[in-house]
């Protein structure tokens, strides 16, 4: 994949030094271990660690032009290249490399800033015109690549990850703690927040121009849906047959790679279906990758090697381990530089490693389906707690809850009336866009218990659920309500948590690129227009995606319930009842004092109810794994102690 | 120790995670106050079978038995005679 830093003086045009760029670069070589590039003029400096998949001779960044007035380095890939490069040279662009990067200068020679319209990819831009003295920032529609930005000292810098920004001594570094109040809400920082105060994030779909000194960022691209609902006359069959073409091209342009590409098998519908059209629909050889765990509650296993077999795929398995959970997590919050409410990165750091000892650097992926078709329970309990709140009296109707959570061994629907009240909680909410996320985000909340009294104190009144309006279309009170559930899914679970924290980070840190299907722009678009009832058909959620893949998979991983991917959380930590030896420490009453983010005194109390192997509920876990991430992402950010010193 | 008093200890100790009996009051919705989430009541299910030596029925897992202290002491002891 790539990283990519940069430097752009904003008040003069002195010429950023090579030590400096070095410097930065060199912080994200797990992006690029195969080599760096630099470019540097007065006023602006740009480096590139390279993660060779295309053109390995010839695509070296920076990239430029015919006459070199245009420079870029860039993270990701342009899947369309091939055809986009033919239609350049038609109109009389000359290509010195084979490389998917090139066509970025020439279509911005063609078509100005406008130009990203025309790819279909994963990337985070830098591009410099020299010409007119002008910076370019681009990041790709859904957040698959990530670029962050500070302004310190006169200069804007920008970076793939923040552990590049913070080699500067002019960036300062603290937590923004606005921000962990909104991971400690919503499971990610709302755009533009970073975890870091003055560091932000570019959000999905912006674009940045830095143009004598002055700085401007405008959205290009949105998840958008069709307003006072969707047309309903084409046929479940039409909408299934298109879905499948579609699919067939996304999977196939991301088989473009001059190496080997692998795919991810969860044993869920999703790799599922990627892994079969790269089976019945290219001339791939399927190479296939899955984790398991010890914990039947968790594993995939036997779906897997059902798929395995029915494919033939040549497949290797990883079983992790809870021991592998608790001796990796530190380095996954130094990959994720983020508060995170789950282990499950933890895995797939474990996995990404295992496929680069088995010299593949490409994976395909299956994230994203879910947001776009609608398969997550919260889509469908919010269905159902719209569908109990039209007769609030109703005994029967309640009962549906039922069918919502056989994956988990302690269901909250267990609870009988209990469960219900749960589910009926937030009926205050049924107007407003984000009533479907209430349930989540008030379990999430009750983590709160857990911050010092300065904290709630400092956040008093900053963070509300109705913080997230301020990222929310006015239009989207107009939508459908599975679409306004799905916009605010997107822009929270997928770019601030899933693609980032879980998707980018844990790959990269083995430096392999993941590549996702289901969230190619085409598919995205395609998707957004299909009516509710054929994403969640009564309660069997991504119909039309099961629909379309007919003959193409087993007909019991098509029937199969959803199963989201989860790793045990906070059990992995404890062995024999005794925390890890970092654990204990950075939970232990010293440490929790100085940082001041949380009160000792509670969280004693969490860790005791934690060794005694208690905590069964999700708050309990979701408040274990974000205060222990956040006390590493201090120690290790703002003190400055690498992820080796906690082994 | 009495009943009032392990339950009252459970729910500081578990839910609440403070000593402070102030944070508590006999009557307190557990679920109004957001005092426990939805496996939250599993969890003190598991706690009233163990301690108490009862066993609690599905229609008896109903917020009138179990959503505040009072209710589960006034439960308890019913179940107890």
């Amino acid at each position: 994949m790539c990283g990519i830093s940069g430097i752009v003086n904003l008040k003069h045009r002195e010429t950023p030094s090579r030590d400096e760029l070095e410097r930065m670069i060199q912080a994200l070589r797990h992006r690029g271990p195969d080599g760096f590039g630099f470019f540097s003029a007065p006023g602006i400096g740009l480096a590139h660690a390279r993660l060779s998949i295309i053109d390995l001779e010839g695509g070296d960044q920076p990239i430029h032009n015919e006459d070199g007035a245009v420079q870029v380095v860039f993270n990701g890939e342009i899947f369309n290249f091939l055809e986009l490069r033919r239609m350049l040279q038609k109109l009389g662009h000359r290509f010195y490399t084979r490389s998917d990067t090139e066509v970025i200068v020439h279509l911005y020679e063609e078509y100005g800033d406008a130009f990203v319209k025309h790819m279909v990819g994963q990337f985070a831009i830098a591009l410099w015109d020299s010409k007119a003295q002008r910076l370019l920032l681009i990041r790709d529609r859904a957040g698959i690549r990530p670029l962050f930005y500070t302004i310190a000292a006169g200069r804007l810098y920008f970076a793939s990850e923040v552990k590049s920004l913070f080699t500067q001594p002019a960036v300062t570094r603290s937590l923004n703690l606005t921000a962990l109040g909104e991971v400690f809400t919503f499971w990610s920082t709302l755009e533009p927040n970073s975890l870091f105060e003055d560091v932000y994030s570019l959000p999905p779909g912006h674009q940045m121009v830095v143009d004598q000194g002055e700085i401007r960022c405008s959205r290009y691209w949105d998840w958008t849906f069709p307003l006072d609902g969707i047309p309903d006359h084409r046929s479940a069959n039409d909408w299934a047959e298109e879905l499948r073409e579609l699919m067939v091209d996304s999977v196939r342009l991301r088989l473009r790679s001059d190496v080997p590409v692998g795919a991810y098998l969860s044993g869920g519908l999703d790799s599922s279906v990627i892994t079969s059209l790269i089976r019945n629909y290219t001339n791939t050889p399927l190479r296939t990758f899955s984790i398991g765990f010890e914990d039947g509650e968790f594993d995939e296993s036997v779906f897997q090697r059902e798929l395995i077999q029915y494919l033939q795929t040549d497949h290797t398995h990883v079983t992790c381990k809870a021991q592998d959970i608790s001796r990796l997590f530190p380095q996954v919050v130094w990959h994720a530089e983020s508060t995170i409410l789950r282990t499950a990165p933890a895995p797939m750091m474990l996995l990404s490693q295992h496929v680069r000892e088995s010299n593949y650097k490409v994976v395909l992926t299956g994230e994203g389906a879910d947001e776009v078709f609608g398969g997550y329970d919260i889509f469908k309990e919010a269905k159902i707690r719209r569908f109990c709140q039209r007769f609030p009296n109703s005994r029967l109707r309640p009962l549906i809850l039922k069918n919502l959570y056989p994956y988990l061994k302690h269901s909250p629907t267990a609870g009988g009336d209990f469960g219900k009240r749960f589910f009926q909680q937030g009926m205050e909410y049924i107007d407003k866009p984000y009533f479907a996320h209430i349930p989540r985000w008030s379990t999430t909340r009750r983590s709160w218990r857990f911050f010092s009294r300065e904290m709630k104190d400092l956040l008093q009144g900053k963070v509300g659920y109705d913080s997230i309006e301020r990222i929310l279309p006015p239009e989207i009170e107009q939508w459908d309500a599975l679409n306004r559930d799905q916009y605010i899914e997107n822009h929270t679970l997928l770019s601030g948590y899933l693609l980032n924290s879980q998707g980018d980070r844990m790959a990269m840190a083995n430096s392999v690129e993941g590549r996702f299907p289901f969230l190619d722009h085409r598919v995205m678009e395609f998707a957004a227009k299909i009516p509710a009832r054929y994403k969640i058909k009564v309660l069997n959620e991504k119909y039309i995606l099961k629909k379309s893949m007919a003959g193409l998979i087993p007909e019991s991983i098509r029937r199969r319930s959803k199963q989201p991917y989860r790793a045990p959380d906070s059990q992995s930590f404890f062995s024999g009842g005794k925390p890890a030896g970092y654990v204990q420490e950075l939970l232990g009453e010293e440490a929790l004092r100085e940082a001041g983010y949380f009160n000792p005194a509670a969280v004693s109390k969490l860790l005791h109810k934690s060794a005694s192997g208690k905590v069964i509920g999700f708050s309990d876990n979701m408040a274990f794994v974000g205060i222990l991430s956040t006390m590493l992402l201090d120690k290790m950010f703002i003190q400055g102690y690498p992820a080796s010193a906690f082994e | 120790m009495s009943t009032e008093e392990k339950i009252r200890a459970f729910i500081l100790e578990n839910y609440l995670f403070t000593d402070d009996q102030s944070e508590l009051k006999n009557d307190d919705s557990f679920l109004d106050q957001g005092i426990l989430d939805s496996t939250g009541i599993l969890e003190i299910i598991f706690f009233i079978e163990d301690e108490f030596k009862i066993k609690i029925k599905d229609e008896e897992m109903i917020p009138d038995n179990l959503d505040s202290v009072d209710k589960i002491v006034a439960f308890v002891h019913r179940k107890e005679d």
